[in-house]
């Protein structure tokens, strides 16, 4: 499997098949047991995990927040040695919510008032202010109602949009529709094992 | 200023207090009686046991005895910090050995070649397994709360620790909160009984001192110093324990090792 700069791609399959161990590893969250993960066509190890993490950011599916106001917690990355040389932005987070539907005094919130599918908001820009290169988004919508699942779609893809040709995303989609929507790419996931999709191909 | 030495009748007839606490218990059916019998056997025996190896090692006066004395009261507080808590995970006990040896050795080390230099030997038995026994006693709070509260902590926020991780945290950063939360609950007992110390009660280490007939102001003086040793060698210990669990846990890889921490079986 090999993903490029302005890749949209889906992976769907059934509960159990593996989608989010594949996420995981992808993260490199967990010891890979077989096969190798290259970035810029090289293994990625010690030191220099933070700054592949930076640029390849893993959500996970279900977020638990730790207790705190929201802009505490979207401001925290910031103070990390990886990200020291970029600025956190409130009009850039008031624009996404602005967006969402969500007002600017969402961000006062204390993440203990919010539903999981806000929780799934808060992650989600959490992630996208840092700039990755590639998202991977563990069903980042399970939690949200339509109408809020389409708006943080077409967010990413605006998100995507900024700089077409550096990022990329890799959506684990629980329904076939979304997958049509946020991918040009389809992958199924089958007990572990990946195969294209290939009446989509 | 006289010492009374007690007689083993004197002895006798303070254990037959225990019968007040056989008495509640048979009133109030607590079911207690075999406990509490066990427990007065173990108190008498094991003191006695003690009593006649220290008075064996006093006599002998050898260093090597004494070191070997230490040793072992290192391992036995070791082993019940680590056996305190209820989660495990390998290399538990070597951090819990390594943190426990260090911190109250250095400690006791300080006491006896700087602060009480001019005791003759250094290993004078008189002061080094005193000394050591409360150092040791009070570091094994330390380090089984600063490691309880770490493993507990990483256990239950797995999932902060990873999303923290997977958005460019070292493992230092990720693990940061965890990490101040149980090197502050770890040194807090102590710093509490410094608070307190004199007002509530007496230390046991003083209280012997005064009946043994040292004048108060001399007695004090020793417990403020074991008190600074005493919080010296937790602040070590614990901060040892918690930065050597730290590194097994989280790999060079920044990745947290959540699999290897398991629960005790009950």
């Amino acid at each position: 499997m090999h993903i490029t700069g302005g890749e949209r791609i889906a992976i769907s399959g059934p509960t159990g098949s593996g989608k989010t161990l594949l996420l995981r590893a992808l993260a490199l969250l967990d010891p890979v047991a077989r096969g190798r993960i290259l970035w810029h066509d090289t293994p990625v190890g010690g030191g220099r995990v933070p700054e592949f993490r930076s640029r390849v950011i893993y959500l996970h599916q279900q977020p638990t927040l730790v207790d705190e106001r929201v802009e505490v917690l979207l401001r925290q990355p910031f103070a990390w040695k990886i990200h020291a040389g970029k600025q956190f932005s409130k009009d850039r987070l008031h624009d996404w919510l602005k967006h969402l539907g969500r007002p600017a005094s969402f961000l006062e919130k204390q993440t203990a008032d919010l539903s999981g599918g806000e929780k799934q908001i808060v992650t989600l820009l959490r992630a996208i202010q840092l700039d990755p290169q590639l998202l991977l988004l563990d069903e980042p919508t399970s939690a949200l109602d339509s109408d809020s699942a389409a708006a943080l779609e077409t967010l990413v893809a605006d998100w995507l949009g900024e700089a077409p040709r550096e990022r990329a995303t890799l959506w684990v989609c629980h329904n076939a529709p979304q997958a049509q929507r946020v991918a040009d790419r389809l992958l199924f996931m089958h007990r572990g094992q990946l195969a294209t999709d290939e009446a989509r191909a | 200023m006289n010492y009374y030495p007690l007689s083993y009748i004197d002895l006798a007839l303070t254990a037959s207090l225990i019968l007040i606490n056989g008495a509640i218990s048979i009133a109030l059916r607590l079911n207690m009686g075999r406990t509490l019998l066990l427990a007065s056997v173990r108190t008498i025996c094991q003191l006695l046991l003690v009593g006649l190896i220290l008075d064996w090692i006093f006599s002998v006066d050898r260093w090597y005895l004494v070191l070997a004395m230490l040793s072992i009261m290192t391992l036995i507080a070791a082993h019940t910090a680590a056996a305190r808590n209820d989660r495990r995970f390998p290399g538990m006990w070597l951090n819990t050995i390594v943190s426990m040896w260090a911190s109250s050795w250095l400690i006791t080390a300080f006491a006896l070649l700087v602060v009480l230099h001019g005791i003759g030997n250094w290993y004078q038995p008189q002061y080094a397994i005193p000394l050591m026994g409360m150092v040791l006693g009070n570091t094994l709070n330390g380090i089984s709360v600063g490691l309880a509260t770490l493993t507990g902590e990483l256990s239950m926020r797995r999932e902060n620790i990873e999303a923290d991780l997977a958005l460019g945290a070292t493992r230092y950063e990720a693990a940061l909160p965890m990490i101040r939360q149980s090197i502050r609950l770890g040194m807090m007992p102590i710093i509490n009984s410094m608070m307190v110390v004199g007002l509530v009660s007496l230390p046991g280490m003083m209280t012997g001192q005064l009946l043994a007939g040292t004048p108060p102001v001399e007695a004090v003086k020793y417990q403020i110093m074991i008190m600074f040793l005493i919080a010296s060698a937790t602040a070590l210990g614990t901060v040892a324990v918690v930065s050597l669990s730290f590194l097994r846990l989280f790999n060079r890889d920044h990745q947290f090792q959540f699999g290897l921490l398991t629960k005790k079986r009950p």
